[in-house]
């Protein structure tokens, strides 16, 4: 009996594996083909041009900026609702607004997306008054409506795992609550936000199906508002069309997108673990 | 007490589940086998002739979705127990998995090249499509050459002033480097490969939300899918319409292929399917999705 | 209640003119942050119900869709969904309990159980286009099922594996170590114990799990769309039984949102589907919570 949960314990590790092996093997022979220099740091994509070319340069920078501003905004406003929910608001209050912030972590990305297409993208578009609003404005504002969610849940969490006694000598020193919130209560829990920052990057990196829809998808260089291809939405875009070396590149562009997650694993591992020991 | 028969019950269904778990993973480990003997073949015995059964695999264009749709309706109602399956996962990967054989017939929505054609791949048209070119309804402009068209997409022509429109930046829309769409446009409007795109999208629905909510965009998408929201643009003075993709007056239009590979024979119930949609019965069907039949 | 709600008249007067600027700075900042989260949230679903209602009827779920007939449907949809929903907890279930019961009751290397929960964690963090590349490489190209429900569902069993086999640890760490003493002592044998005992006491948590990957499947797009496929059609289970699962391909609900908003450009549809999953979503929530807080007190 044993060996068959060995077995199903082992079996978490085998798709790991398999998984890790299967992307490796598809996504390289795109990149020897290409060269590892030029598919890295090649600044052009033209994956179907008679003389096609695959640099993912571009894909990889709109990643790190779309993710890095989808964080700076998501984090202090997920932070803050938090804080709002953890210790500020009456109980009630509390209780009605979370299972609708949980509600919006189950509404499917392609809504997300079609709601920024009709509604955000006309709006930068008219704002900024350029020719067209798809660009990486569009797309950091709904990653970091997509990554609240979890960063409001995971902080909540760690606000709450607190010990009631630090805030109450806090209190007792003569500190406001406000006081107590921010300079007791975060600093013990900081381990815990730090896994919702994690969290929330692991979520917005990896993000296809929305941005897909207000990122505009041409593999320029980043800027705040011209229209982008992520990685994910450069796997996405192509990958039902693909044939040959073209859907080899774009195995190669899931085996980059894949080492990125796994360094965000590892970041979040640390954390959690910390958590769990202090 | 009651929570003790809750449990019960519970775990008596998460037994099930055990035991119905060992039987799936079973089948798993069976299936590569399965999956190599066609359905269709395992089935056949029933009496040939008109009555077939069996599962035709189809997979390719996504702008043959409604053509499709419509295909796999009727042909229901002609032979109700072959079940034609469609993927809409663009016209090359249709070529592609057709020449593999991991489907009985490929779908594209353009012309096949001549390299597929050196592979084996046969073209049997089954439908026409018009490529409307697509303005937002507050754009003034309603008539395009050609040539406009293309100066438009490749670059050349950047405000919708220069072709006495408002003054703002045009925006061009277009489809993904493997779309059947956007191969067939660039074909006909001779932009291959020297498109500035402003944006670029996955799927026609994109395309037309996009030019929808956009004054300055222009875009393309297959005249079936084109709907109030957007303005479907004279080409050279003809308006789109099922009458002038018929006639071969509107010029920005493309065939709906259904892909085989030459030498290979068909099971009977692909083969039977094959010939109704090229038959001039399947007409209806290709009006009812949008496009022209070419077989009425 | 009090300390939750404002300071008492005496500390304020007591405070500093830049504390004083502090605490107001970050109280309107806490309220203004919760402020746009709500309005943003009232604004989202108000706004995908008002685009989304008007064309819901229950013709639209049940029906089969059909282009001749003009009709939209998404009866077929609903009933992929849970045949999907069906075949993905029937291997799931028994390899993720499976998998908690190794970890909690088995397993004694260290080593070995920090590798499986590493393991595990990974699987949760990797994004749904990896998976979708996975379940085509592996299951519908490797193993030759193309893209059918037994592809999309196989696909789903390694990506809600992590959910099952945490929840369900988490259960089974609640039940009392003397339990298992007890029946220890008495003298029934390990998977006695398990099975009579334990399994039993924790089944909460283990229907918890089956929840939440039920959400996680009903959410799901990009997997299914690239290994189950996007065809409308009604899959005739009843009359072509198991076989069905490894020939037919067809859309659950979140790919029918797919269909209608990308395919079709019927952004009306679209929205209706997005109201029904949010629906059902919502019923999935609640009853997770159900089942968490009926854990909490036993």
């Amino acid at each position: 009996m044993q060996l068959i949960f060995f077995f199903c314990g082992f079996i978490a590790i085998a798709f790991v594996l398999v998984i890790t092996v299967y992307l490796i093997l598809s996504g390289l022979p795109a990149i020897r083909e290409i060269g590892l220099a030029d598919f890295l740091l090649g600044r052009e994509w033209a994956s179907t041009a008679k003389e096609p070319k695959f640099g993912i340069l571009p894909l990889i920078l709109t990643s790190i900026y779309g993710t890095a501003g989808a964080i700076l905004i998501g984090v202090p406003i997920g932070f803050l609702m938090a804080v709002f929910l953890a210790k500020v608001a009456p109980r009630r209050v509390a209780g009605v607004i979370r299972p609708v912030v949980d509600l919006l972590a189950g509404i499917p990305s392609i809504v997300y997306g079609l709601v920024g297409l009709m509604v955000l993208v006309p709006f930068v578009r008219k704002t900024f008054n350029t020719a067209a609003g798809e660009s990486l404005l569009a797309s950091i504002v709904v990653l970091a409506v997509m990554i609240l969610p979890s960063i409001i849940s995971v902080s909540e969490t760690a606000l709450n795992a607190v010990p009631r006694a630090y805030e109450e000598a806090s209190l007792a020193l003569g500190a406001t609550e406000i006081e107590t919130y921010f300079r007791v209560s975060a600093p013990a829990a900081k381990s815990g936000i730090a896994a919702a920052v994690v969290l929330g990057v692991g979520r917005a990196i990896g993000e296809a199906m929305a941005i897909m829809m207000v990122a505009g998808n041409v593999a320029n260089m980043p800027s705040l508002l011209s229209s982008v291809r992520f990685l994910t939405t450069g796997i996405a875009v192509e990958l039902a069309y693909s044939s040959g070396l073209q859907r080899q590149a774009l195995f190669s562009i899931g085996l980059v997108l894949f080492l990125f997650i796994m360094c965000i694993n590892v970041i979040l591992n640390v954390f959690l673990k910390r958590d769990k020991e202090g | 007490m009651k929570k003790r028969t809750l449990a019960l019950m519970l775990s008596a269904a998460l037994c099930v589940g055990l035991l119905a778990g060992c039987g799936g993973t079973a089948d798993t480990t069976q299936s590569p086998a399965a999956g190599s003997n066609s359905p269709a073949a395992e089935q056949s015995q029933t009496p040939a002739g008109t009555e077939l059964s069996g599962t035709v695999n189809t997979d390719g264009s996504t702008s043959m979705a409604d053509v499709m749709a419509a295909f796999q309706e009727s042909f229901g109602d002609i032979q109700p127990d072959v079940t034609v399956n469609y993927s809409g996962t663009g016209s090359g990967s249709g070529i592609t998995n057709v020449l593999a054989g991991t489907v009985d017939i490929g779908l594209s929505s353009r012309a096949l090249t001549d390299e597929e054609k050196a592979e084996g791949a046969v073209e049997n048209i089954v439908a026409l499509d018009g490529v409307a070119i697509v303005v937002n309804p507050e754009n003034t402009i309603t008539d395009l050459t050609v040539e406009q068209i293309a100066q438009i997409y490749n670059g050349t022509i950047t405000n919708w002033s220069e072709l006495g429109g408002a003054d703002a930046p045009i925006a061009v829309i277009g489809r993904d480097a493997a779309s059947g769409t956007r191969g067939a446009f660039e074909e006909i409007v001779g932009v291959e490969d020297q498109c500035v795109y402003t944006n670029e999208y996955e799927s026609t629905g994109e395309v037309i939300g996009s030019v929808a909510g956009n004054p300055n965009a222009i875009g393309y998408a297959s005249l079936s899918a084109v709907d109030d929201s957007v303005t479907a643009l004279k080409v050279n003075g003809v308006a789109p319409s099922e009458a002038t993709v018929a006639d071969g007056s509107y010029e920005i239009q493309r065939p709906f292929v259904m892909v085989t590979v030459e030498g290979s024979q068909l099971a009977p119930a692909a083969q039977a399917f094959l010939d109704w949609a090229m038959s001039a019965d399947a007409a209806d069907e290709v009006t009812a999705a949008g496009c022209v039949s070419p077989n009425a | 209640m009090a300390d939750r709600n404002g300071n008492s008249q005496q500390t304020v007067q007591a405070l500093s003119p830049s504390r004083k600027a502090y605490n107001g700075v970050m109280r309107a900042l806490i309220y203004a942050a919760s402020g746009i989260v709500v309005a943003l949230l009232l604004f989202l679903l108000c706004y995908i119900f008002y685009r989304g209602v008007p064309s819901l009827s229950l013709e639209f779920l049940t029906a089969e869709e059909s282009v001749v007939k003009d009709i939209q449907g998404i009866g077929p949809a609903v009933l992929n969904t849970l045949y999907v929903i069906i075949a993905t907890l029937i291997v799931v279930l028994p390899l993720g309990v499976g998998a908690a019961i190794y970890l909690t009751e088995y397993a004694k290397n260290r080593r070995l159980v920090a590798a499986i929960e590493f393991a595990t964690e990974t699987l949760a963090g990797i994004p749904s286009i990896i998976y979708a590349l996975v379940g085509v490489l592996v299951f519908a190209e490797s193993l030759r099922l193309g893209k059918t429900l037994i592809a999309g569902a196989l696909t789903l069993v390694i990506m809600t594996l992590p959910t099952i086999i945490r929840t369900t640890q988490e259960s089974l760490k609640t039940v009392p170590q003397s339990y298992r003493e007890g029946s220890l002592g008495l003298g029934s044998g390990k998977w006695h114990m398990i099975r009579t005992v334990v399994l039993p006491s924790s089944i909460d948590g283990i229907v918890t799990g089956c929840i939440l990957a039920i959400g996680r499947i009903v959410g799901e797009s990009a997997v299914l769309l690239y290994t189950v496929g996007m065809s409308m059609q009604m899959q005739d289970f009843f009359r072509n039984g198991l076989e069905s699962f490894f020939s037919a391909s067809g859309s659950t609900l979140s790919v029918a949102l797919y269909v209608y908003a990308k395919v079709r450009a019927d952004f009306d549809l679209a929205f209706s589907v997005a109201v029904v999953l949010i629906v059902i979503t919502l019923v999935i929530n609640l009853a997770a919570k159900f089942l968490g807080t009926k854990l909490k007190k036993t």
